[in-house]
């Protein structure tokens, strides 16, 4: 009971900060058909932002720049460098973005340095919050939780309210006809470009102390939040939330079970001492959301809730 | 009594609650030469699709020389023997014209997916490459790549890519759409001499084209086909006549003196 | 009707000239090499460009000829070379007796070959429905499943450790032994060779063919009696092959291979090559890997930056020069021989002098920032210039000549589209 707790609880903060960065990575896929390869590295440049930001002042103006920050980052990718190659298809795109990530993690090696950065969390929220099972639980997890939570009221509604939303969930649906309707496509695109990266790097401010900040983040994250997204549906923002949500219980739930297939596949004769035996569905963790993706794109290639197919 | 070559057996096709194709039926034997007409939006590329596979029928049958075709995918319906044209052009861009037809002639010269052959080393392939493309009259042109082609040189490489293969059924979807009027007659003389003996399928605006080429025509109105027939037959119809107003109706006499 | 086919055809003289004789001397040099007295760590270099020259043409049958962004080509490779890693073994363990016993370790890339085309085939067959952007991610996928998945079965892949043999082990072939490098270098070209003319002469097959048919246009290719998806499948097998043959040269010159060797990384690695060189071009690739390996061999002793600048290239030729290296090469080539000579060889003078305005500032800044951040107190200091981080000349050098770069080109751009 105490294992399952914990994981649905960890499992569910894990999740929505894979709906953030998927949230922004589905809003630019939608908008600009762009599969954005750097969105992951946004999300660790609002890491190290917030972590520079909070050597001079404090957490809570780091909360607010550094998404900003990272955000107009991604509008200048996306006004000098996206724009101009936009003409050469969409694989151009995507090999453009690619290279931008290769970029920004030398970058960050370079202004950071090679190592982890002691980016901690604020000690206004260094505490326990409750015990749980004789367990503390930190308050920070739980402040996680609201941040993520109440960025997906205001994307909410956001998209459902307001004007801006209006056109944003037309283009997801008629990518083409936007323009027609007589808005500024290139300033919408910057927009979207620049928003999507904001999501990234907020993701970046409250899961870099979370987890850690290294030069890596972005190299471990990219591939799972692509997962997210190609699992979810592209374009899909419920799906991608829904495959956000499973992927974080699932890998959360992986990681703390210690059984090995020998224990699950028993009856099938699988013993302990064959190496397949000994792999334990912790291990397998990592493998997961990759499965996951390989899976899904054999057997329903829109993903869970995509309309269109990849 | 001979198999038709082309057989639709009330076809239907509809896109959600959109029924664009109700019920056809058409008849083409073979060796003729048969135009549809019909308004914009009356079904007629539809049609094509359904017919070459690249659209699958709701319900309904189609026979292509007594076969059925109906659902298959496109690349069966190729070889069994039908072949068709794009409205807009369709090539392979980024290849040369000589590359662009001898790729259309892979699979009826029996290449298949080969890897263990030189395409340059059949000699067969290479005159019959040739054979095609000064059929055409684009010899001249044989090592430009396809897509720095004049826009009527890239209409006729898309009937020569069409009648390359053969096939003996060919399909042209509005084959002289966007063409000058000198243009328009040697396209037309082009798909006479190439169809030669072959069945022909065309759909067309320009009603010279449709009444100096065709054998028999079929209007197609509203998904449905409502005559068939001569062309002097589908010229006094009332019923086409008033489908097609004004301007329109105007250009089926004018077509029909030229 | 022959006269015609004659025409259209290239003339006999012409077929050698440019499809035998770049090949003849691609021969002629790859003999020559270790006579110009190179040392053994140029061997070296030497051998991972020839195996790196073998996976960049199998990555580019895929991105270049069959339009297939793949992130997970190493895939291939990885497993190839695993086969070939322990097949060494097999050889050493067999002592000369049995099947594994008689097998040279000279043929081991044939092993790669088989076990590569295994794999595409198994892999390619849900990968290569899709085209595009779910074939992109597909490839992803695969790839990062493998790499993980490889951590948990150490028997096959030896865990963090990889998994080492000895190319020294079993029959020797013409009286190769495979120890000196020498010998491997050998080695190494005959299998360079023999994978780039059969990768060229598979260009010319109706299948190559089909490819490019497919890249351009894959509905119309349907039109023509092909069925796209198998036209892919097909080339995936052959690319996967390919790569499986380059990671039995590679087993054999580095006699390890590791969980990593099937990571984003090399995969990464290859798709930046593949594309500075140049997709479009069949020698496209074997400029890039040339230039990788030794960017990543040589480079990285004088800099530590080397991926910056690797990075940095990659993203200026997929904003400017699409066509890669390559395609500079083959314009330089065509331009020489044109009437306006003159005024092109102008024009080039003026970007060529852009270009190093440009990289000046660039390659200031990075060497600047790289010392700073490493915290040593070392000083960037080319021909005898102290360039420290907080200098105004440093900062002088490494914006100037950057801006004025920049107008230059952007100058020449302008009187170009204006022409």
């Amino acid at each position: 009971m105490e294992t399952i707790v914990f994981s649905l609880l960890n499992g569910m903060i894990y999740g929505l900060l894979l709906f953030m960065l998927s949230s922004g990575l589905t809003l630019i896929f939608s908008m600009m058909g762009i599969l954005n390869f750097a969105h992951a590295s946004f999300y660790m440049l609002g890491a190290y932002f917030a972590y520079t930001i909070m050597g001079v002042t404090n957490f809570w103006l780091a909360l607010f720049l550094a998404p900003v920050l990272a955000g107009g980052v991604g509008m200048l990718v996306e006004r000098w460098g996206l724009r101009r190659v936009h003409v050469n298809g969409h694989v151009a795109e995507l090999l453009f973005t690619f290279g931008l990530a290769y970029l920004i993690d030398e970058v960050v090696r370079i202004i950071w340095g090679r190592n982890a950065v002691n980016y901690k969390v604020p000690e206004a929220l260094d505490f326990t919050l409750f015990t749980l099972y004789g367990s503390n639980y930190p308050a920070y997890r739980i402040f996680i939780l609201f941040v993520a939570v109440f960025m997906l009221v205001s994307l909410w509604y956001l998209l459902k309210r307001t004007r801006i939303g209006l056109i944003i969930q037309a283009a997801l649906t008629h990518p083409h006809m936007v323009g027609h309707l007589g808005h500024n496509v290139p300033l919408v695109f910057m927009s979207v470009f620049g928003a999507g990266c904001a999501l990234a790097g907020l993701a970046g401010v409250i899961g870099g102390n979370y987890f850690i900040t290294d030069p890596a983040m972005a190299v471990q994250m990219g591939p799972i939040v692509f997962v997210v997204v190609v699992v979810g549906g592209l374009g899909s923002l419920e799906g991608a939330f829904l495959a956000a949500m499973l992927i974080g219980i699932l890998q959360t739930s992986a990681v703390s079970i210690n059984a090995s297939f020998s224990d699950i596949f028993g009856f099938l004769g699988l013993t302990a001492s064959s190496e397949l035996g000994r792999i334990t569905v912790a291990q397998l963790a990592p493998t997961l959301p990759f499965l996951l993706l390989v899976l899904v794109l054999i057997a329903r290639p829109r993903g869970l809730m995509g309309e269109r197919e990849v | 009594m001979t198999e038709a070559a082309l057989q639709l057996i009330d076809v239907h096709k509809s896109f959600g609650h959109a029924k664009i194709i109700q019920g056809l039926n058409l008849e083409v034997a073979k060796g003729e030469r048969h135009a549809i007409i019909g308004p914009n939006g009356a079904g007629k590329s539809t049609c094509f699709n359904l017919i070459s596979g690249r659209f699958r029928p709701t319900s309904g049958r189609i026979l292509l020389n007594g076969k059925e075709v109906g659902g298959k995918p496109a690349f069966e319906v190729n070889r069994l023997g039908l072949s068709r044209s794009f409205q807009v052009s369709n090539i392979f861009a980024n290849m040369t014209v000589r590359e662009n037809v001898r790729c259309s002639l892979l699979y009826s010269q029996g290449h298949g997916y080969a890897f263990w052959r030189n395409v340059g080393s059949s000699r067969e392939l290479q005159e019959k490459t040739a054979w095609v493309l000064e059929r055409v009259g684009l010899i001249d042109k044989a090592h430009t790549p396809a897509a720095l082609l004049s826009y009527a040189d890239q209409r006729t490489l898309e009937i020569a890519m069409t009648i390359a293969g053969d096939a003996d059924v060919i399909l042209l979807d509005e084959p002289t759409a966007g063409m000058s009027h000198s243009e328009t007659e040697y396209a037309v003389e082009l798909i006479r001499k190439a169809t030669e003996g072959k069945t022909l399928v065309i759909v067309e605006h320009d009603m010279g084209v449709v009444f100096g080429l065709a054998d028999r025509i079929s209007v197609l109105v509203y998904g449905e086909i409502i005559a068939t027939g001569k062309p002097e037959e589908i010229r006094g119809d009332p019923k086409v006549r008033s489908a097609y107003l004004g301007d329109d109706a105007e250009a089926l006499t004018l077509g029909g003196a030229a | 009707m022959t006269t015609n086919m004659t025409t259209l055809a290239p003339s006999a003289s012409e077929k050698f000239t440019q499809r035998a004789l770049p090949f003849i001397l691609f021969a002629l040099l790859l003999i020559v090499i270790p006579f110009i007295g190179v040392s053994r760590g140029t061997l070296t270099l030497f051998n991972h460009i020839g195996i790196n020259i073998v996976f960049a043409l199998s990555y580019n049958m895929l991105l270049g000829r069959a339009g297939l962004l793949s992130f997970g080509h190493a895939v291939y490779l990885g497993l190839g070379g695993y086969f070939c890693v322990h097949i060494l073994n097999w050889i050493a363990d067999a002592d000369g007796s049995g099947f594994w016993g008689n097998v040279p370790v000279f043929s081991l890339p044939i092993f790669g070959f088989a076990m590569g085309a295994l794999a595409g085939a198994i892999i390619g067959w849900p990968s290569c429905r899709r085209a595009g952007t779910a074939f992109a991610m597909i490839s992803l996928g695969v790839a990062e499943l493998m790499s993980t998945a490889a951590f948990m079965f150490d028997s096959l892949f030896g865990g963090e450790m990889g998994i080492s043999g000895d190319r020294m082990s079993g029959p020797k072939f013409f009286g190769l032994s495979m120890g000196p490098i020498e010998q491997v270098y050998y080695f190494i070209a005959f299998w360079t060779l023999v994978g780039t003319v059969a990768m060229y002469a598979f260009t010319r097959t109706p299948l190559g063919r089909l490819s490019e048919a497919t890249r351009d246009n894959a509905e119309r290719v349907q039109f023509i009696g092909y069925d796209p998806t198998r036209v892919r499948y097909l080339v995936f097998i052959f690319a996967g092959a390919f790569a499986g043959m380059a990671g039995g040269m590679s087993a054999v010159q580095d006699e390890i291979f590791t969980p990593d060797s099937l990571s984003l990384i090399p995969s990464g690695a290859i798709l930046i090559a593949t594309y500075i060189g140049g997709i479009r071009f069949f020698a496209g690739p074997i400029f890039g890997a040339i230039l990788m390996t030794y960017m990543g061999s040589n480079l990285s002793d004088y800099t530590a930056g080397w991926l910056l600048y690797l990075g940095l290239m990659f993203i200026s030729v997929v904003l400017f020069v699409p066509d890669g290296i390559a395609g500079l090469v083959f314009g330089f080539w065509r331009g020489i021989r044109s009437p306006g000579r003159y005024a092109l060889i102008g024009k080039w003078i003026t970007q060529i002098l852009g270009l190093a305005l440009v990289a000046t500032s660039v390659i200031v800044v990075v060497e600047v920032a790289y010392r700073w951040s490493d915290g040593y107190g070392d000083v960037f200091a080319p021909f005898g210039f102290d360039l420290p981080h907080n200098g105004a000349l440093t900062w002088v050098i490494g914006t100037l000549p950057l801006l004025a770069g920049i107008l230059i080109l952007r100058r020449v751009k302008r009187t170009e589209s204006e022409a």
